[in-house]
């Protein structure tokens, strides 16, 4: 990789982790679309917590971090980086089932 | 706390139509797996994965769309345009995985119904729809930027419509589903406004840039073998 791309993929992952880290903080606290009709239709009580509703990162947060803005903008960062770790391991796969192919 | 829920929770539809969702899901990822070989090279791989890093980060930004309701990006039509259709199921499916296990975002036996809705509908609605435009637009950066906004602002009621359908099918609340798909198609027409507008944003940043990276800038779409 030439070190014109190196920058610009630096400044695409530096904008991420503004956006997850700091920026979030600033997002609107209204429920979403899917949410808001659910609850205006009446069928919002069907919903089931998640059976990893406990994980310690869930509804993005840092379990044991009280200051909101550090819990959800470290739970961003944290979300960001093992959103790395998963996509670069499943495009390495992909890339390598081509050269699979061809021999 | 501050960020809501973003995607179908357990418990909306029922665990059969959920389990075949799921299956139709393993079968596009599956796919998309095989094409996106086709597309992907030692230039374009790590803009891939940047792509999913970048839609989950965005995709925490819940933003005001009417009164009490908040939209947030989904990126298909952003991740199409970028990596190609099967690069961007991809990346779809892994944001939404890591928000299922690790964030509790989205159910978990509704994985599925997510990865159906974003990764595989919103995103080859995108591709048809920037293919489709790219031949009436000016073969120009503006004219790729553009049939990327209008396949984002399209993309998204129709993810609303692929609710619909599975809450059709497998809907455990008592609500007709005609009133939940109005209501639904009706709330994401809205939200597909700051859909096209971070995907305009984004996609101008990105091809002015580097557009000898982006997808939707070769001359002709291959995703075909």
């Amino acid at each position: 990789m030439n070190k014109v791309s190196k920058r610009f993929y630096l400044y695409f992952f530096l904008t991420s982790a503004l956006v997850a880290g700091a920026l979030s903080f600033y997002a609107s606290s209204q429920p979403d679309g899917l949410e808001k009709v659910a609850e205006d239709t009446g069928f919002l009580d069907t919903a089931k917590d998640s059976a990893v509703s406990g994980s310690p990162l869930a509804d993005y947060g840092v379990a044991g971090l009280e200051n909101e803005r550090l819990s959800l903008g470290l739970s961003g960062i944290i979300g960001i980086l093992v959103t790395a770790l998963v996509a670069f391991a499943v495009f390495a796969i992909a890339k390598r089932l081509k050269s699979g192919a061809k021999n | 706390m501050l960020t809501p829920k973003l995607h179908i929770p357990d418990g909306f539809v029922n665990l059969p139509v959920s389990a075949l969702f799921g299956l139709l899901s393993i079968t596009f990822v599956g796919l998309a797996l095989k094409g996106a070989a086709k597309t992907l090279d030692d230039r374009t791989t790590p803009l891939a994965g940047l792509t999913a890093v970048f839609i989950f980060a965005a995709q925490m930004i819940n933003f005001p769309v009417a009164a009490g309701t908040s939209g947030h990006l989904v990126g298909a039509a952003l991740a199409t345009v970028l990596v190609g259709p099967y690069s961007a199921t991809l990346a779809l499916t892994v944001v939404l995985g890591v928000q299922a296990l690790l964030f509790a975002d989205g159910g978990l036996s509704a994985l599925g119904l997510n990865v159906f809705n974003l990764s595989v509908i919103a995103v080859w609605v995108s591709h048809f729809a920037i293919v489709g435009l790219r031949k009436v637009l000016p073969k120009t950066k503006s004219g790729v930027t553009i049939a990327a906004t209008v396949a984002a602002y399209i993309s998204v009621p129709l993810a609303a419509l692929g609710f619909t359908i599975q809450y059709a099918f497998g809907g455990t609340g008592t609500i007709p589903v005609g009133t939940v798909g109005t209501a639904m198609i009706g709330t994401h027409l809205l939200i597909g406004i700051g859909e096209a507008l971070i995907t305009f944003m984004t996609v101008s940043a990105v091809i002015a840039t580097r557009s000898d990276l982006v997808f939707g800038w070769k001359p002709t779409l291959e995703v075909r073998s």
